[in-house]
């Protein structure tokens, strides 16, 4: 089979203006996987399947993982006007000053698809797709129009994660319940506030009762 | 036959269920069968849309047994997952262990020793062989034979259960396998009571396909019903024996030579017609070939320690990284993701269900044929539900 670089150039060369990233794997077993610009994600999919070297007409497993905003603490060099006392005399100064500052930079979701080929027997190729943060640009283009192994699972994310798949056939909940509102698999997920009435509260549940009663007094929850 | 799925590229949504329309005669009747339906092996529903006895819409609603498995996988260390996954499919909870131990293993680069990887091998193809019947078993229930055929097959089935209660304390929920190996040593007595087992298996097999391969009702029952295409089914990232019964050749036993399965020599069965005899044949004949892998396996045996010396247990860490591991589970591909930052906890720990996606193509099937057909479609496909909804 190929390597992830020769595939790399081989979308490139059928697909143009696709863009297309080597995401390492230090991993023992070395199972590097291709970032794939989501405007170009169908085209790109198409050609994996359809290309008579590769052929990956098996879509075995799709996933999501939520990647949080992170905080990237940086030193940073500032020019300050400092108040300082020059020869008795008190003057604002321009100083040079070294400050640690926190740049955020912004999470999101990913969809993994690990495709093989029954054909030619061989896979795993790993592609995955990146939406642009976590919150209202959640789009990513399903894959399920060209293997339609795709469905369930495409279904399960957008359920679980919260991606949206455009041009899935039949984009509904799937493990939840259609009136749930969030989307349990994400890290920064918090379970409702569901306490039940127990006589001998204890342990954790007393801690859930606490927090539930606080909620009530603040209003913020029913009885 | 080696270009599945690519023949009919240009036809936009030749991957799609067909749209079924009423005769005009009549009203369309909506049903819910399930959750509690007797034939849905578990609490599963299909909602039918039926034009008579014709089924012209199915869709299978998930989710009555959602507990976030995978959430909860997250939540604690790769070891202590390791008796969760005996929960997913519980028919077959020592392949469940064995396809999560081979994906930590691959995260982390961590041999196997040889005896280890013998057991493994026959404590899987023995699942396989309770699991193959007491799928057909249950078949026969729905097709009406009541209790007695699944009598034959829990009868044998318990024999191997009594196998892992000796070996691994419990019969179902047996968490037995490690990061490296096997968690106890199987001793001389269970290695002799295991032979013994399976020098009775292939007279069970013989009298169960007495009993069933040309029996009219079966046959009337099974032939033709609920085809599936090869090039759909490929499409459709269905796998295992449903697979091989549309004539796909793809064991991945064979494709990927996990273990030590390049040491045995067996064949894999295949299906012409796609139908639900065909996925019950293939079953029965994926039997003796698990039998023949059996008696190999006990053959070669060797001595020597079941776990790696080396492998770490306590405060078991792996580096950043991610791995896919897949194994060819009795109901079709078992595959774990695993996504490590460093930490004691899988940063994503993700399961890829064999029940779960061969639904896929459940409303495909089904279209067309009688509402009884549906629930003999549905029993060939072999699902546990506790693996479909995780």
């Amino acid at each position: 089979m190929k390597s992830v670089e020769e595939i790399k150039a081989a979308i490139e060369t059928a697909v143009p203006g696709a863009a297309v990233t080597v995401i390492p794997n230090p991993a023992p077993n070395a199972q590097h996987s291709l970032l794939i610009g989501a405007q170009h994600g169908v085209a790109v999919a198409e050609f994996l399947r359809d290309n008579e070297e590769l052929a990956l007409d098996y879509l075995s497993n799709v996933t999501g993982v939520d990647y949080l905003d992170k905080e990237i603490p940086e030193k940073v060099k500032v020019t300050r006007q400092v108040s300082k006392t020059v020869d008795g005399v008190e003057q604002t100064v321009d100083e040079m000053v070294e400050e640690t500052r926190k740049r955020v930079e912004p999470g999101y979701l990913e969809a993994v698809y690990h495709l093989f080929s029954v054909a030619k027997k061989h896979g795993p190729v790993i592609i995955r797709m990146r939406t642009a943060n976590r919150t209202d640009q959640v789009e990513l283009p399903s894959l399920t129009p060209v293997w339609r192994g795709a469905e369930f699972q495409e279904r399960e994310i957008f359920d679980l994660f919260g991606i949206v798949f455009t041009g899935h056939p039949d984009l509904r909940r799937i493990l939840m319940w259609d009136e749930f509102k969030d989307h349990p698999m994400r890290r920064d997920y918090v379970e409702p506030d569901d306490f039940e009435y127990e006589p001998t509260a204890h342990d954790e549940v007393l801690k859930r009762a606490q927090e539930h009663k606080a909620k009530v007094a603040a209003g913020e929850a029913v009885q | 036959m080696s270009s599945f799925g690519i023949k009919n590229e240009k036809l936009a949504g030749w991957n799609r269920p067909p749209v079924f329309e009423s005769d005009g005669e009549g009203e369309l009747l909506e049903v819910a069968m399930g959750p509690h339906h007797p034939s849905t092996h578990g609490v599963f529903r299909m909602d039918v849309v039926l034009d008579g006895e014709r089924v012209i819409k199915l869709k299978p609603v998930f989710g009555y047994l959602h507990r976030n498995h995978e959430q909860l996988g997250q939540t604690q260390s790769y070891l202590a997952n390791m008796p969760y996954t005996d929960r997913l499919d519980y028919f077959c909870s020592l392949t469940n262990n064995w396809a999560y131990a081979l994906a930590v293993e691959k995260l982390v680069g961590q041999e196997v020793p040889e005896r280890a990887e013998y057991l493994r091998v026959i404590l899987a193809e023995l699942t396989r062989v309770q699991n193959h019947a007491s799928t057909i078993g249950f078949l026969l229930q729905e097709m009406g034979a009541s209790g007695t055929p699944l009598m034959y097959a829990f009868r044998e089935r318990e024999k191997i259960l009594d196998l892992f209660e000796s070996l691994t304390g419990s019969r179902m929920m047996c968490n037995y396998m490690r990061f490296g190996g096997c968690r106890v040593d199987a001793s001389p007595a269970w290695i002799e009571a295991t032979r013994k087992v399976v020098a009775g298996l292939p007279a069970f097999v013989d009298e169960f396909e007495r009993f069933l391969m040309t029996n009219e009702i079966l046959m009337a029952r099974c032939q033709g019903i609920g085809v599936l295409r090869p090039d759909l089914a490929v499409n459709s990232g269905i796998s295992g024996p449903m697979l091989r019964a549309s004539g796909v050749n793809y064991d991945i036993r064979k494709v990927d030579h996990y273990g030590i399965y390049d040491r045995f020599k067996f064949r894999v069965p295949l299906g012409d017609h796609g139908d639900i005899y065909d996925r019950y044949m293939v079953r029965m004949l994926e039997m003796r070939e698990s039998i023949s892998i059996l008696n190999q396996a006990l053959k070669d045996l060797p001595a020597g320690p079941v776990m790696d010396p080396k492998a770490k247990i306590r405060n078991f860490r792996p580096k950043a990284g991610e791995s896919y591991g897949r194994i060819e589970a009795p109901k079709g591909e078992l595959g774990f993701y695993l996504i490590s930052d460093g930490s004691p906890n899988p940063y994503r720990y993700r399961v890829r269900p064999p029940s779960f996606i061969n639904l896929t193509v459940l409303e495909d099937m089904c279209l067309g044929s009688n509402v009884a057909d549906v629930v003999l479609i549905f029993g060939s496909v072999d699902i546990v539900l506790g693996e479909v909804d995780r």
